[in-house]
């Protein structure tokens, strides 16, 4: 059940939607370590890249994504393209449009990008990052993880940790995650973490071993020096000292816990490298399902257009 | 060895006992407050005096590390012992800034070794008061900071001041805020107004201060920190934190000794004992401040012990350091002008003296429960005695009141049970 023009964020969706994109996530998996099974089915379908900000496994996953449904991927180069003359979105969007291109996948640094393009072009959108706001398709693999480790959202413990103010990727999560039944907490420094965002139904912990405690799920965040103006904490070796999980902190949580991060690690930062490269860690477990759940992204709305 | 106070007049506002009692003090704790008590230990007849929780002082500079020419851990604790202090707050102005865990544990070991009061240091707010990053604020509040201070400046970036604020709540840390818009003095060096002109220095206006008041009221609230106004000094700024208090917002405010007791006016020949930073106000603003003890808009009287070398201090008036010692003339002063003037009770003194200032630091101290750390002073609230700069035990002896003759000393100056000054004397087995 999925009928939308595009994927904007996770705020919009139902339940069932969400559900939707998971199970048909599910069905694309094997085309990922098995090359007898890509296939051909979206050969009709031309998709552009259009990344305004920097991405290694986005953008990559996407493309092949792409590649391995048969779909015809181009990627636009912000940097070597006609953004560079000073050419808006909107004209870049109605442009690609004219060229027949059919999905336009998009990361920018303001918030709300993805939406103002999605007016104006007849091509289906997918947000690939709109600057603090959302990034739906990571959740959607972090939830995606955590289904297939779990078996469910009702009940688990989710704590997400770290730049909770300038991230995307814990929005949308707390938007997934809420509406799946989870109990999510949020904890970082307290400048870093509002409680505003209790409004969201979440709980907000400055104390990271209170957060951790009797977690099923630890997400770490990257801290995202790009997007501060001043240091929102004193120094690295600070936040590290009170913030970053370690093996230590981790043992508050449930046993069997997954440790998730959405990548680049800071390691030694946010995540110590033991903890980033032990048993609890999913973290390349989640990449490889970012390829199956876009897949299942780009099916859908291509079936939807058809 | 037990101690026992007989027959004084116990002052302790946390409890709210106003009343002539014995105190037993048992292993440096006050172990019985009562009537008639006995004791085979030491007894202190403590008729006709006052006896209350140790005075504690929020703003006290004791220069160490880096200018221990001005003063030392050593001396000024000394000094606070003699004025019947027996907790002081170390501003981090020092040489280097306390504003790392090492600087704090520094402090603290010097303290134990060295010192014969309790000593909490404060840490800085940004690294090595720069105003340009925060300092290790969550590693120095786990080796026991007790507040954190930008003090002999403001935080000039109003978001970096909101981003320590905010930072600041998580460990429940106070930020005590010196006010000063450094654009708005200039070069001034003394009150702005007809006696600057008369003398011929450029003037700092009260707005420099004001303006700040404001903006950090402003923030606090915003992030909802606990601010402490350090050394308040104008009217104006009464009104600010009156009309704040109103409004809810969670601060604090502190008044020096000299400020509720001299004015411009008081400047004469040039001398650099009467440059202090904030400067001497008008009389309305004296008027004011001694006004806002009473109604409590300001709960604390705070010294900003600042010693100098008489080498800082005997040049050019425009040249000269910044500030007077105050830990030995803090509690005269306070009961000459507000207690005999009628300002304030003899419990409104202990509340600004102890019990305020233990509340804005969140510390059990400040009250005579049974059960409290024996941090005690006894107070003779009648010996009168012209000040001598000469006998400080502060190395500085940068002072406007040599020569004023003032009421009342500390008699005895307890911390932990053990007598540790007497007659305003520093016991001889403490002395230096």
């Amino acid at each position: 059940m999925f009928n939308r023009k595009d994927l904007l964020g996770l705020r919009e969706l139902s339940e069932l939607e969400i559900m939707t994109i998971l199970e048909t996530a599910q069905s694309m998996k094997d085309k990922i370590d098995n090359p007898a099974k890509r296939c051909q089915s979206l050969k009709q379908a031309s998709i552009v890249t259009l990344f305004y900000e920097n991405s290694t496994r986005t953008k990559m996953s996407f493309m092949l994504a792409g590649d391995y449904l048969g779909a015809m991927v181009k990627d636009l180069g912000v940097s070597t393209s006609s953004v560079n003359k000073g050419e808006g979105l909107i004209d870049t969007g109605i442009n690609l449009d004219q060229m027949g291109i059919n999905i336009m996948i998009i990361r920018h640094s303001m918030t709300g990008a993805a939406h103002i393009l999605a007016k104006n072009v007849k091509a289906n959108v997918i947000n690939a990052g709109d600057g603090t706001n959302e990034h739906p398709t990571q959740a959607l693999l972090d939830l995606y993880t955590i289904m297939e480790y779990k078996k469910r959202f009702e009940g688990l413990n989710v704590t997400i940790l770290g730049d909770i103010a300038h991230s995307r990727v814990a929005r949308s999560n707390v938007f997934g995650l809420t509406k799946l039944g989870a109990n999510v907490t949020l904890a970082g420094p307290s400048t870093l973490v509002s409680n505003s965002m209790k409004s969201l139904g979440v709980k907000v912990s400055t104390n990271i071993q209170d957060a951790v405690s009797n977690a099923d799920v630890v997400m770490g965040l990257r801290i995202q020096f790009e997007r501060q103006k001043a240091m929102p904490f004193p120094n690295l070796r600070e936040y590290s000292s009170l913030f970053g999980l370690n093996s230590d902190i981790l043992k508050y949580a449930k046993e069997d816990v997954l440790v998730m991060h959405p990548g680049p690690v800071n390691r030694g930062v946010e995540l110590s490298t033991e903890v980033a490269d032990g048993k609890h860690s999913v973290i390349n477990i989640q990449v490889k399902n970012g390829v199956a759940v876009r897949m299942a992204i780009l099916k859908l709305l291509v079936e939807r257009s058809i | 060895m037990d101690l026992l106070i007989k027959n004084g007049r116990i002052v302790d506002p946390a409890n709210n006992i106003d009343c002539k009692m014995d105190i037993l003090v048992s292993d440096g704790i006050i172990k019985k407050v009562g009537k008639e008590l006995d004791s085979s230990g030491t007894i202190i007849d403590a008729e006709g005096m006052w006896v209350v929780p140790g005075l504690i002082d929020l703003h006290v500079h004791l220069r160490e590390p880096g200018f221990e020419h001005k003063e030392t851990i050593a001396a000024g604790t000394r000094a606070a012992a003699a004025g019947g202090f027996t907790t002081i707050c170390a501003m981090p102005n020092t040489e280097p800034v306390v504003d790392n865990e090492i600087l704090v544990e520094y402090i603290k070991m010097k303290a134990k070794r060295e010192g014969i009061v309790n000593v909490l240091p404060i840490g800085s707010i940004t690294k090595g008061q720069k105003g340009e990053e925060l300092s290790d604020i969550g590693r120095m509040a786990s080796v026991g900071v007790c507040a954190l201070s930008e003090d002999g400046k403001s935080v000039e970036n109003a978001g970096l001041m909101k981003t320590a604020l905010k930072y600041a709540t998580m460990f429940n840390l106070p930020v005590f805020s010196h006010c000063e818009d450094i654009s708005l003095v200039g070069k001034g060096s003394m009150n702005a107004g007809e006696k600057a002109s008369l003398l011929g220095l450029k003037g700092i206006s009260n707005d420099s201060e004001e303006v700040i008041v404001s903006r950090d009221m402003i923030l606090a609230d915003s992030v909802k920190a606990k601010l402490h106004l350090c050394h308040i000094s104008t009217k104006g700024s009464v009104e600010l934190i009156r009309q704040a208090k109103q409004r809810g917002v969670n601060v604090t405010a502190e008044v020096t000794p000299h400020h509720f007791t001299l004015t411009e006016e008081d400047i004469e020949n040039y001398d650099s004992n009467f440059k202090m930073n904030p400067p001497l106000r008008k009389k309305e603003d004296v008027y004011a401040l001694k006004q806002a003890l009473k109604d409590n808009v300001i709960e604390v009287i705070a010294t900003d012990h600042a010693p100098h070398h008489i080498d800082d201090k005997n040049k050019e008036f425009e040249k000269a350091a910044n500030g007077i010692v105050g830990l030995e003339t803090a509690l005269p002063l306070a009961i000459t002008f507000l207690v005999e003037d009628g300002y304030l009770s003899v419990s409104k003194l202990v509340e600004k003296m102890s019990y305020n200032p233990a509340k804005v630091l969140g510390i059990d101290k400040g009250t005579l429960s049974e059960g409290a750390c024996a941090d005690i002073t006894v107070i003779n609230p009648f010996y009168e005695y012209k000040i001598d700069v000469n006998n400080f035990y502060s190395k500085g002896k940068n002072s406007p009141f040599g020569g004023m003759t003032l009421k009342g000393r500390a008699e005895y100056t307890i911390v932990s049970g053990q007598i540790v000054a007497e007659k305003g004397k520093v016991r001889e087995e403490y002395t230096l």
